[in-house]
């Protein structure tokens, strides 16, 4: 275990280097996460422009919805996106087998080496329009729910990865397929909606089989609705969580079995 | 004819080097369900709420709206040429360009049209699915010209986003890695050109800048036709400004690739 940390910190001092580089790159990509936030929150104030709410949820509640969702795409875009989108280039390329050689697990090989910073910052944004929509609604959190929060946010993001890792293993049997990453902001773009408006069938599927919709729902719930039961909320997030994590790293060593075995 | 010719075989060269995606093709069209259903539920609960229409639509023709912006998508939107085109520029295949009495905007326009003709034949069967299942809502315009005048406008939305995708790849003369600018282009078409919710949706003052804009005529000008959303001296406005644009991009597409050549034989020589 210790070895890892002391590994991951390298590596996050050497992408911390390499990004301070290109700081114009780096002030752009802020940009364009900016924009789409924007644009994001524009879309959601155009709707709320004709109606007061949607289901059970009102318009400064929808906005802090949004802007969880932000935290936790932002970290998960700051820690993991990049590696692991780069896995079907490694698979193409043959780049993997020297990381599948280093003599440490192979899935935290394939998803550490990069960092973002400008994501973090993207997700200060986000945890600013929470506070923000907060005092819109009057509300001040106790510091159990906020904790709360913080819990199911790393949740979400857990099952950001898992999602992400899920589709990017796949690459083993179809090369060519930048596609798969194109589908995680596809199952992605549903998270920043409020869970009321789908019906009952959609909710189970994306709610435990592929659990997008729980990542930004739930700890949003958590910090805006005291009334819902937050025992039952952090149960569901916890084992949906967990499963999609482990059904994901599972995936990963088969598709891993097959890809070392159609090599030799 | 000897152009032709030589164009013509062009055209199959991109057919087939286009088919090697057709994989990435059934995935984007597949992925893309996802959204649509979010898309589509979200607006029955805002229909459901508000009991009534919104700036003259329905749930009906809200849906409709969306599913006619991924048909016309399909048919217009280049989804892998920025790649290849910095790809040729930072590889230096277009070295062989300069020899050949083949002009790389008419050669990248071939590909570009064999690539949206592969990827319309792969996507429109799930297409094709997804009107069925919504078939309720389709309403076709009553007047003939109206499929003429859409038709005009959808060829030369085509013809617009590549020359705009075209002058974005030209950046790769200059700068190493080009995937910000296109993120940051794409951004933009994404809001202000109809994809996320439709333009006329905007408060008034904002559409009227919207009109003058680009990304308006994407997308969103040849659907607006189609739906009789925009029509008689308007619907002609902005046929214009779209014609407008369309000369414009392609002056700028041409200078463009002028001014990175110069630079690129410059640095090279």
């Amino acid at each position: 275990m210790r070895r890892y940390i002391e590994i991951y910190s390298i590596m996050l001092r050497n992408s911390l280097i390499r990004e301070m580089s290109f700081k114009a790159n780096f002030v752009l990509w802020m940009l364009v996460e900016v924009l789409w936030f924007c644009g994001q929150i524009v879309f959601f104030s155009i709707i709320f422009g004709n109606v007061d709410r949607i289901g059970d949820w009102s318009k400064w509640e929808v906005v802090l919805l949004v802007g969880t969702h932000q935290i936790s795409a932002q970290l998960f875009q700051a820690f993991f996106f990049m590696n692991v989108s780069n896995i079907p280039e490694l698979v193409r390329t043959g780049k993997l087998d020297t990381l599948l050689a280093l003599p440490i697990d192979s899935q935290f090989a394939v998803s550490t080496k990069q960092f973002g910073l400008d994501s973090v910052l993207n997700a200060l944004l986000g945890g600013v329009v929470v506070i923000v929509s907060l005092a819109h609604l009057d509300i001040v959190p106790s510091v159990v729910s906020v904790l709360l929060y913080m819990v199911a946010l790393a949740f979400g993001v857990a099952i950001h990865y898992a999602i992400m890792l899920a589709l990017a293993a796949v690459s083993f049997w179809i090369v060519r397929a930048q596609g798969l990453v194109y589908g995680y902001f596809n199952f992605l773009q549903i998270a920043r909606y409020p869970d009321a408006i789908f019906p009952r069938a959609f909710r189970f599927i994306f709610g435990w089989i592929v659990p997008v919709i729980i990542v930004a729902n739930i700890p949003a719930r958590l910090l805006v609705k005291p009334l819902d039961n937050p025992m039952w909320l952090m149960l569901h997030l916890t084992i949906a969580g967990s499963a999609a994590l482990l059904i994901s790293r599972l995936f990963w060593r088969f598709a891993l079995r097959r890809y070392s075995s159609a090599s030799s | 004819m000897i152009t032709a010719a030589k164009y013509a075989a062009v055209f199959k060269l991109g057919l087939q080097n286009t088919f090697v995606y057709r994989w990435n093709y059934v995935l984007r069209a597949v992925f893309g369900l996802i959204p649509l259903a979010g898309t589509v539920f979200l607006w029955r609960a805002v229909f459901a709420e508000k009991g009534g229409g919104m700036q003259g639509y329905t749930y009906g023709s809200m849906v409709y709206y969306y599913l006619l912006m991924i048909l016309v998508s399909n048919l217009v939107t280049p989804t892998e040429d920025e790649w290849q085109i910095a790809a040729d520029i930072r590889e230096g295949q277009i070295n062989s360009f300069l020899t050949k009495p083949l002009s790389y905007l008419a050669y990248r326009f071939c590909i570009f049209l064999s690539g949206r003709l592969v990827y319309t034949i792969v996507t429109i069967l799930p297409i094709a699915l997804i009107f069925f299942y919504f078939r309720d809502y389709v309403r076709l315009p009553s007047e003939l010209s109206t499929y003429f005048f859409a038709f005009v406008s959808l060829v030369m939305s085509g013809l617009i986003q590549f020359f705009i995708s075209y002058s974005v790849s030209m950046m790769a003369f200059w700068i190493l890695e080009i995937s910000t600018v296109v993120f940051i282009v794409y951004s933009f078409e994404y809001f202000l050109g109809g994809q996320m919710f439709p333009i006329d949706l905007m408060p008034a003052g904002f559409q009227a800048v919207m009109k003058w804009l680009p990304f308006y005529y994407e997308l969103f000008c040849p659907i607006a036709i189609f739906l009789e959303r925009l029509e008689g001296a308007e619907m002609f406005q902005a046929l214009a400004i779209q014609t407008f644009w369309l000369v414009a991009l392609w002056a700028f597409a041409r200078f463009m690739w002028k001014r990175g050549l110069s630079h690129y034989q410059a640095v090279g020589g």
